[in-house]
């Protein structure tokens, strides 16, 4: 494993994360952003012949939420791979997104004030 | 990855978040990022690798693939819980220039970025100012002082050229109070730009 911020190269792991995804293209990042918190919705069931992968990430997901990065972690995916995935998830209606604030200026000086605010009554 | 028997139980954001921020931990390697981020961290940081192509003009023996090299890099994050309805996610975030991928995935709707210096390597950042600034982040400097060599702020900006209203604080990246002084500092910069 390479250390934070280095880069390793690529070996077998590229071979399997090809099978995972099924040779596809991954998806932009533009929906699903590294902090975007996901969870299952309710009642859903597993589809049927579900890979190993989409029932790993099935059941971390009926857990609670989680950022997109955090699944990928505990998963043990490249970012890239458990977006696609989660993607998927999401196009079949499984997945609930507590999605990121626009980046409207006004929006992010409120989530600014927020962090701030929650910061100093931590570290005050 | 061989890392499942050792990866912590997942520790779930609580229900009655609505907003999840991001702020970039950037710095050159070995900077002290991800110990920066394991200070404040509420849950064991956690790694995840982001997959890239890039030019390979420097390596020089890939038979077969002449223009690109894919590439795995590390990432490390941690997660903080801020009252009731936000949680924040600190993303430590190498400062290669050819990582240009990864940057826009990194940048992309993050509050600003806070880059650790080393004061005795501060050449070393310079590419990571320039990367921040290209892509628009507002930031704020913490010196990783883990040294007992001491370099005094005038110096410190006269070295990086910083602009008279970027702040510059010191920390010690292994101390959770120093790391979170740091952290107030950028905060509140970023509100002063977003005013």
């Amino acid at each position: 494993m390479s250390a934070p911020g280095e880069e390793a190269p690529v070996s077998s792991e590229l071979v399997r994360s090809y099978v995972i995804t099924g040779g596809r293209r991954l998806p932009s990042a533009d929906d699903l952003s590294l902090h975007m918190l996901v969870t299952l919705a309710p009642d859903r069931e597993l589809p049927l012949g579900a890979s190993p992968e989409v029932r790993a990430i099935w059941e971390l997901c009926a857990g609670g939420y989680l950022a997109v990065a955090e699944v990928a972690a505990h998963l043990g995916l490249p970012v890239g791979v458990a977006r696609l995935l989660l993607t998927d998830l999401a196009d079949q209606g499984h997945l609930l997104r507590r999605s990121a604030p626009p980046p409207a200026k006004s929006e992010s000086r409120l989530v600014i004030e927020k962090v701030l605010h929650g910061l100093q009554s931590l570290y005050a | 990855m061989d890392s499942k028997a050792s990866m912590p139980e997942p520790s779930y954001v609580s229900g009655s978040v609505t907003t999840a921020a991001k702020i970039l931990v950037v710095g050159h390697f070995a900077v002290g990022k991800t110990t920066f981020i394991g200070s404040l961290s509420e849950i064991p940081p956690l790694r995840t690798e982001e997959r890239m192509t890039q030019a390979s003009a420097h390596v020089d023996d890939l038979a077969g693939a002449p223009d690109k090299v894919t590439t795995t890099v590390a990432l490390d994050f941690g997660r903080l819980t801020l009252g009731d309805e936000v949680v924040l996610y600190l993303f430590g975030t190498p400062g290669q220039q050819r990582f240009v991928q990864l940057w826009e995935d990194m940048a992309r709707g993050a509050l600003g970025a806070l880059i650790l210096v080393d004061p005795v390597r501060l050449a070393d950042s310079f590419p990571v100012i320039e990367l921040v600034e290209k892509y628009g982040l507002e930031y704020s400097i913490a010196v990783n002082s883990f040294t007992d060599v001491l370099y005094g702020e005038a110096e410190i900006r006269e070295a990086l050229d910083l602009l008279p209203d970027t702040p510059v604080s010191y920390c010690d990246a292994r101390d959770r109070a120093s790391s979170a002084r740091s952290l107030i500092t950028l905060v509140k910069h970023l509100l002063v730009r977003t005013a």
